[in-house]
C-alpha cells in the first residue's frame, strides 16, 4: 500500500506545433501541462526565417519591395506601404496626394482582409465553423478588387517609393464603393453567428486579461493593445499617407480580455470601411507616382539625393550619425492590421540600406504569449493564439 | 412477455411458423441481423453525405458535387478510398490494444441496434430491458476510446481519450436519469411497449409531458456521440484529432462509423422514447384517417432524420465548449434537471 506522500505527479509536456491546425503556420509551443492547465508555455519560432533583414541589405531600396510583402502575407500592401513610407522619409521623397489616398484605401482594404482571416481562424479555433466560410466569401470580393487593381490577389507589390505603381480605374472605384455599401451588413451577419452565443461568451470573456500598463510593458500594439484599453493607433498618433485627412475612430476595449479584443477588431472593420469610403469620395486628381522618385533602375552606388529629410512627423526624426556625414538612421512606424510595423534603416548614402531591422507586431505578441497562456487551460491557448493575431511569416521574417 | 419468442416480428415477415426447426430459426435470425446492419450501414454512408450537404448549404457552399449527380456517389468513393489506404500502426507495445480499440467502438454501436424496433413488426430482439441494454452497451464504446488513446502512444490521443472518458461517464448519468421519467410514465423498459404506451395518450408523444427529460436527453445525446458543441475529445484545433489522431485508413473509418451509428442509435432512442416511434399522435390520425395507410417505417425514418438534421444544424452553429464548462453543465445543470424531472413525474403519476 502506497502512502500518500509517495505518489508523485509530473507535468505532461505537450509539443504543440509546428504542424498543428491551430498554430496558424509554423508556431511551435512547448506546453507543460498539469492536467489540462498550462503551467509553462515556451514559444519556439524561426521555422519560417528567410533572412529578410540581411537579404534587403544586398538589394537596392526599390528592389527590396517583394521581400516586404512576404512578411505578413495576408496583408501584403500594408507591409509594402510601411516600407515605402520609411524609405520616403529617409530619402526625402514627396508622394502625390492622389497616391496617398490610394495607399490609404488599399491599406484599409487589406486591413479588412487580414481581420477577416483573423475572425475566420479565431472562430474556427473556438469551434464555430460557419463564420469561417461566411467571412472568406467576402474576402474573395476584396481579392477580386485587388486583382482588378494590380493583377495580384495576395502579394501585390503595388506601392512604389514615391507613390503607387499604376492609377486606379473607375471600374475599381465603383467596385470598392459597392463593397463599402454592403460590408456593414455583412459584419452584422458575422456578429449574429457568434456574438449572441453563450458558449462564445464563456470561451472569450474573462480569458487572457492583460491590463493597460502590462500590455504596454509587454510591447503589445494594434488591436491587441487597444483591446486592453490603450487608445494607441499610429494612424492617429503620427499620421502618414492620408490618415490625417480622413475621419475615423479608434475602438478601445474595457475589460482587457479576449472578447474585448474581438469587439475591437469587429469595430475596426466598420472604421476601415468608413476610411475606404471617404478615400473613394475624396480621391483627388493628379499623378500617382512622383517622377523624381527612385525607380527600379536605382543604382546601388552612392546616391545624390540622399539627404536627411525634414521630418514632418514627430517619431520619424532622422538622426545624424557621427560615423560619417552620409550616415543616416531612421525609424518609421506604420499601423498594419496586426499592430505597429516599424522599419529601422541605417543608410550609408548608397542605394542599399547599410542595416535594416524590422520591428514586427507578431514577434512582440508571440513573446507575450507565455504571459497570456500560463495558468489557463489548453482550450484557452487556442483562443489566446487567436486573440494576439499573429502571422509567422512576419514574426520570423 | 414470452422471452423465447423474441423474433416474432421476423416470423411474421418471413411467414415462418413459430414452431419451426432450430436451424431455420437460426437462419432467420442471421438474415434479420444482416438486413439491419446492411440497411444501417447504407444509412450511415448517406448520413455523411446528408451532413456534408446540409452543412454545406448552411455555410454558403454546395458540399460534394463531383462524384455522381450532385455528389451522390461521394460516400462510396470515400469508403473505397479509406479502404485502400495504408494502415499505419504506431510503434507501441500495445499493438493488439491499438487494433482492438476501433472494433470495440463499432461493436458497441452495432450491438445497440439489436433492440431498436424500427416499426411494430421489425426488430432483431424485443427484450424487456431495452433502454437499460442500450445505455449499458453504448458505455462500452468508452473502453474503445480509452484503449485507443492509451495504445496510440501519442499525447494528443491520450488527452483526447481522457477527456472522452470523463465526458461520457458524466453524461451517461444525466442520460440515464433523463429516461427514468419515460420509464415511470410507460411503466416499462421495453422500447416497443414505450411506444405503445405513448399511443394510449391523445397527444401520442412523451415529448410534451417529458419536455425536461427530452431537453436533458438531447443535450446528453450530443455529448455521448461526441458531436459539436461537445466534441472536445476530438477537438480538431486543440487536440488535432483527439483519440483517433494516430489511426488511418480502415481503422479510422471504423471510429467514424461508430460515431455515426451511435448518432443514429441516439436519434432512434429519442424518437422511440419521446416522439412516439413509428406512430403518429392519435389526435392527428383521428383527424386525418388516411395517414394510417402510411407504413410506420416512414414516420420512423422521417423522425430519425429530423433528429439527425438537428445534430448537423447545431454543428454548423455553435462553438465548442471548454472542458470545465462541459463538466459544470453536466453535473450542475443536467443532472439536477433530470432529478427534478423524476420527482415531478413520480408525484404526478402518484396523484393520477
Amino acid at each position: 500500500m502506497q502512502s500518500e506522500k509517495e505518489i508523485t505527479t509530473k507535468y505532461l509536456t505537450l509539443n504543440m506545433g509546428p504542424q498543428h491546425p491551430a498554430t496558424h503556420g509554423v508556431l511551435r509551443l512547448v506546453l507543460d501541462l498539469d492536467g489540462e492547465t498550462v503551467v509553462k508555455c515556451t514559444p519556439h519560432i524561426g521555422y519560417l526565417h528567410r533572412g529578410m533583414e540581411k537579404w534587403s541589405e544586398s538589394r537596392t531600396y526599390p528592389t527590396a519591395m517583394p521581400l516586404m510583402n512576404r512578411l505578413d502575407y495576408v496583408a501584403a500592401v500594408a507591409n509594402e506601404i510601411g516600407y515605402c513610407v520609411a524609405v520616403e522619409r529617409l530619402l526625402g521623397v514627396e508622394v502625390p496626394e492622389r497616391a496617398k489616398y490610394i495607399r490609404t484605401m488599399t491599406a484599409e482594404m487589406v486591413r479588412i482582409c487580414s481581420h477577416i482571416i483573423w475572425l475566420a481562424a479565431h472562430a474556427i479555433d473556438i469551434g464555430a465553423m460557419t463564420v469561417f466560410l461566411y467571412s472568406m466569401r467576402d474576402r474573395e470580393t476584396l481579392l477580386d478588387l485587388f486583382e482588378m487593381l494590380c493583377g495580384a490577389r495576395l502579394l501585390h507589390i503595388y506601392p512604389r517609393i514615391g507613390g503607387v505603381r499604376c492609377d486606379v480605374s473607375q471600374e475599381f472605384l465603383d467596385g470598392v464603393y459597392k463593397f463599402t455599401d454592403k460590408f456593414p451588413k455583412l459584419i452584422e451577419e458575422y456578429e449574429t453567428l457568434i456574438d449572441q452565443n453563450r458558449i462564445w461568451f464563456q470561451r472569450t470573456k474573462g480569458i487572457g486579461v492583460i491590463g493597460a500598463e502590462e500590455a504596454i510593458n509587454l510591447g503589445l500594439t494594434g488591436p491587441t493593445l487597444r483591446g486592453s484599453g490603450v487608445a494607441y493607433d499610429i494612424r492617429k498618433v503620427s499620421p502618414y499617407d492620408a490618415y490625417d485627412k480622413v475621419e475615423f475612430d479608434v475602438p478601445v476595449g474595457k475589460n482587457c480580455d479576449v472578447y474585448d479584443r474581438y469587439r475591437c477588431r469587429m469595430d475596426e472593420f466598420r472604421q476601415s470601411n468608413r476610411i475606404i469610403r471617404q478615400c473613394v469620395e475624396k480621391l483627388p486628381d493628379g499623378l500617382v507616382l512622383n517622377p523624381d522618385a527612385p525607380g527600379l533602375d536605382m543604382l546601388p552606388g552612392p546616391i545624390k539625393k540622399a539627404a536627411p529629410v525634414p521630418a514632418p512627423e514627430a517619431d520619424a526624426v532622422p538622426v545624424m550619425s557621427p560615423a560619417g556625414p552620409a550616415f543616416t538612421e531612421i525609424y518609421s512606424a506604420t499601423e498594419v492590421p496586426k499592430g505597429e510595423l516599424g522599419y529601422y534603416i541605417v543608410s550609408d548614402g548608397t542605394g542599399k540600406p547599410y542595416r535594416m531591422r524590422i520591428r514586427t507586431p507578431s514577434f512582440m505578441h508571440i513573446s507575450a504569449l507565455p504571459r497570456f497562456c500560463e495558468g489557463n487551460l489548453v482550450a484557452d491557448v487556442i483562443a489566446l493564439i487567436g486573440t494576439i493575431d499573429i502571422v509567422l511569416g512576419e514574426c520570423d521574417r | 412477455m414470452d422471452n423465447y419468442a423474441i423474433y416474432d416480428g421476423l416470423y411474421a415477415i418471413l411467414g415462418i411458423p413459430r414452431d419451426c426447426s432450430l436451424l431455420l430459426q437460426f437462419i432467420a435470425i442471421m438474415i434479420n441481423i444482416v438486413l439491419v446492419i446492411a440497411v444501417v450501414m447504407l444509412h450511415v454512408a448517406y448520413a455523411t453525405y446528408f451532413e456534408r450537404k446540409v452543412i454545406g448549404h448552411m455555410q454558403v457552399r454546395l458540399g460534394p458535387m463531383r462524384v455522381g449527380w450532385h455528389g451522390l456517389l461521394q460516400p462510396i468513393a470515400d469508403g473505397l478510398k479509406l479502404f485502400f489506404k495504408e494502415d499505419i500502426v504506431p510503434a507501441t507495445d500495445f499493438k493488439a490494444v491499438f487494433k482492438l480499440a476501433p472494433i470495440f467502438v463499432v461493436f458497441a454501436a452495432l450491438s445497440s441496434l439489436a433492440v431498436i424496433p424500427f416499426f411494430s413488426t421489425f426488430y432483431i430482439a424485443n427484450i424487456n430491458i431495452g433502454i437499460l441494454y442500450i445505455l449499458a452497451i453504448s458505455a462500452v464504446s468508452t473502453y474503445g476510446i480509452i484503449m485507443a488513446g492509451w495504445a496510440s502512444n501519442s499525447k494528443y490521443a491520450f488527452l483526447g481519450s481522457l477527456r472522452s472518458a470523463a465526458q461520457l461517464i458524466s453524461y451517461e448519468v444525466a442520460m440515464g436519469l433523463s429516461l427514468v421519467g419515460i420509464m415511470i410514465m410507460a411503466g416499462s423498459l421495453n422500447l416497443k411497449e414505450i411506444v405503445s404506451a405513448q399511443q394510449q395518450q391523445w397527444y401520442g408523444m412523451y415529448l410534451f409531458p417529458q419536455f425536461l427529460g427530452f431537453f436533458v436527453f438531447t443535450v446528453a445525446a450530443f455529448a455521448e456521440t461526441n458531436r459539436v458543441p461537445f466534441d472536445l475529445p476530438e477537438a480538431e484545433t486543440e487536440l488535432v484529432a483527439g483519440y483517433f489522431a494516430e489511426y488511418s485508413g480502415m481503422r479510422f473509418s471504423l471510429f467514424f462509423l461508430g460515431e455515426y451509428i451511435a448518432m443514429i442509435v441516439m436519434s432512434s432512442m429519442s424518437v422511440l422514447c419521446f416522439w412516439g416511434g413509428w406512430t403518429l399522435p392519435p389526435v392527428i390520425t383521428n383527424a386525418i384517417p388516411q395517414l394510417n395507410m402510411v407504413p410506420g417505417i416512414v414516420w420512423f425514418v422521417l423522425k430519425v432524420y429530423g433528429h439527425i438534421f438537428v445534430f448537423y444544424w447545431v454543428r454548423a452553429t455553435l462553438p465548442r465548449y471548454r472542458y470545465d464548462y462541459l463538466m459544470r453543465l453536466g453535473w450542475k445543470v443536467l443532472i439536477p434537471l433530470a432529478l427534478a424531472n423524476i420527482v415531478i413525474t413520480s408525484i404526478v403519476k402518484y396523484l393520477a
